[in-house]
C-alpha cells in the first residue's frame, strides 16, 4: 500500500505507522519534519506551508513508486500538512515498512531528498519581528534543511 | 496568436500580485517562448533566467511545445518538507 497526501489537520504519526504494520513487516522507518525556532540566523515564530495541491500529490505519488521500485517497498505512507504550522508541529512524516530494516530506512531518506527537490510546496517562514519571507532553498547554505 | 493562463503561486504570485497570468502566445510557442514573455512583464525581471515551469503538472523542458488546453504553471523554488 503506498499514500501521499497534503493534509491540513495534524499529522499522527501513530496512525500512519498502523498503516503499514503486518505480520510480514521487520523493520519501520519513520522521518518527521518539524518547525525549529531558527532559520538563517533569525528567530522564528512559524511557518505558512501553500503548494500547487493536484501537481504537489501526483509528484509525490510518483516518488513513491520510484522509491517502490528501488528499494524493493511495497508499504510508505506519507502525509505533509499545509497551512499555519507553529513550533514543534510536524510538518511531513514519512513511513516506509519492509521485511528488513535497510531497504525500509533508504527508502524514508529517498523519499524525503526527492520531495524536497520535486514537490511544489513552499513555506513563508513568520518571525519573531512580526516579519515574513518566502524560504528559498536556491538561495541558501543549506543550513535550513530538516 | 491565442492566450494562455499561467498559474502563479507562492513569491511569484505576490510578485506579480495575481494568482495567474493570461500571456498571449503564438502557436508553436515553447516553454523558453513563454518565460521570454512573462519576463518581459513588470516585474518578470525579478524572476530567474530560466524559472521551472509545469505543463499538465509535470516539470517541462525548455524546448516542449505549449499546447492550447495545457495546464501552465510556473513554479517557484520548492521548499517542502
Amino acid at each position: 500500500m503506498k499514500r501521499a497526501g497534503l493534509v491540513t489537520h495534524v499529522i499522527d504519526p501513530a496512525s500512519l505507522i498502523a498503516e503499514v504494520q503486518s505480520p510480514q513487516v521487520g523493520g519501520i522507518s519513520l522521518f518527521l519534519g518539524t518547525v525549529r525556532d531558527s532559520n538563517d540566523g533569525r528567530s522564528v515564530s512559524g511557518i505558512d506551508y501553500s503548494a500547487y495541491t493536484a501537481m504537489a500529490e501526483s509528484e509525490m505519488a510518483d516518488i513513491l513508486a520510484e522509491a517502490g521500485e528501488r528499494f524493493g517497498v511495497d508499504s510508505i505512507v506519507v502525509e505533509h500538512r499545509v497551512g499555519a504550522l507553529t513550533l514543534e508541529d510536524v510538518s511531513i512524516a514519512i513511513v516506509a515498512a519492509h521485511a528488513h530494516r535497510q531497504p525500509a530506512m533508504a527508502c524514508t531518506r529517498f523519499v524525503i531528498d526527492e520531495i524536497k527537490k520535486r514537490v511544489p510546496v513552499w513555506k513563508r517562514e513568520r518571525y519573531v519581528d512580526g516579519t515574513t519571507q518566502w524560504v528559498d532553498p536556491t538561495h541558501e547554505s543549506g543550513a535550513s534543511a530538516p | 496568436m491565442s492566450v494562455v493562463t499561467v498559474q502563479l503561486f507562492a513569491s511569484y504570485a505576490d510578485a506579480f500580485g495575481a494568482p495567474q497570468l493570461e500571456i498571449p502566445l503564438e502557436p508553436g510557442s515553447t516553454v523558453a517562448d513563454l518565460v521570454r514573455r512573462i519576463r518581459a512583464l513588470p516585474p518578470g525581471d525579478l524572476l530567474p533566467a530560466s524559472p521551472r515551469v509545469a505543463l499538465n503538472r509535470k516539470f517541462a523542458s525548455p524546448d516542449k511545445l505549449i499546447g492550447s488546453n495545457d495546464e501552465i504553471a510556473l513554479i517557484p523554488p520548492v521548499a517542502g518538507g
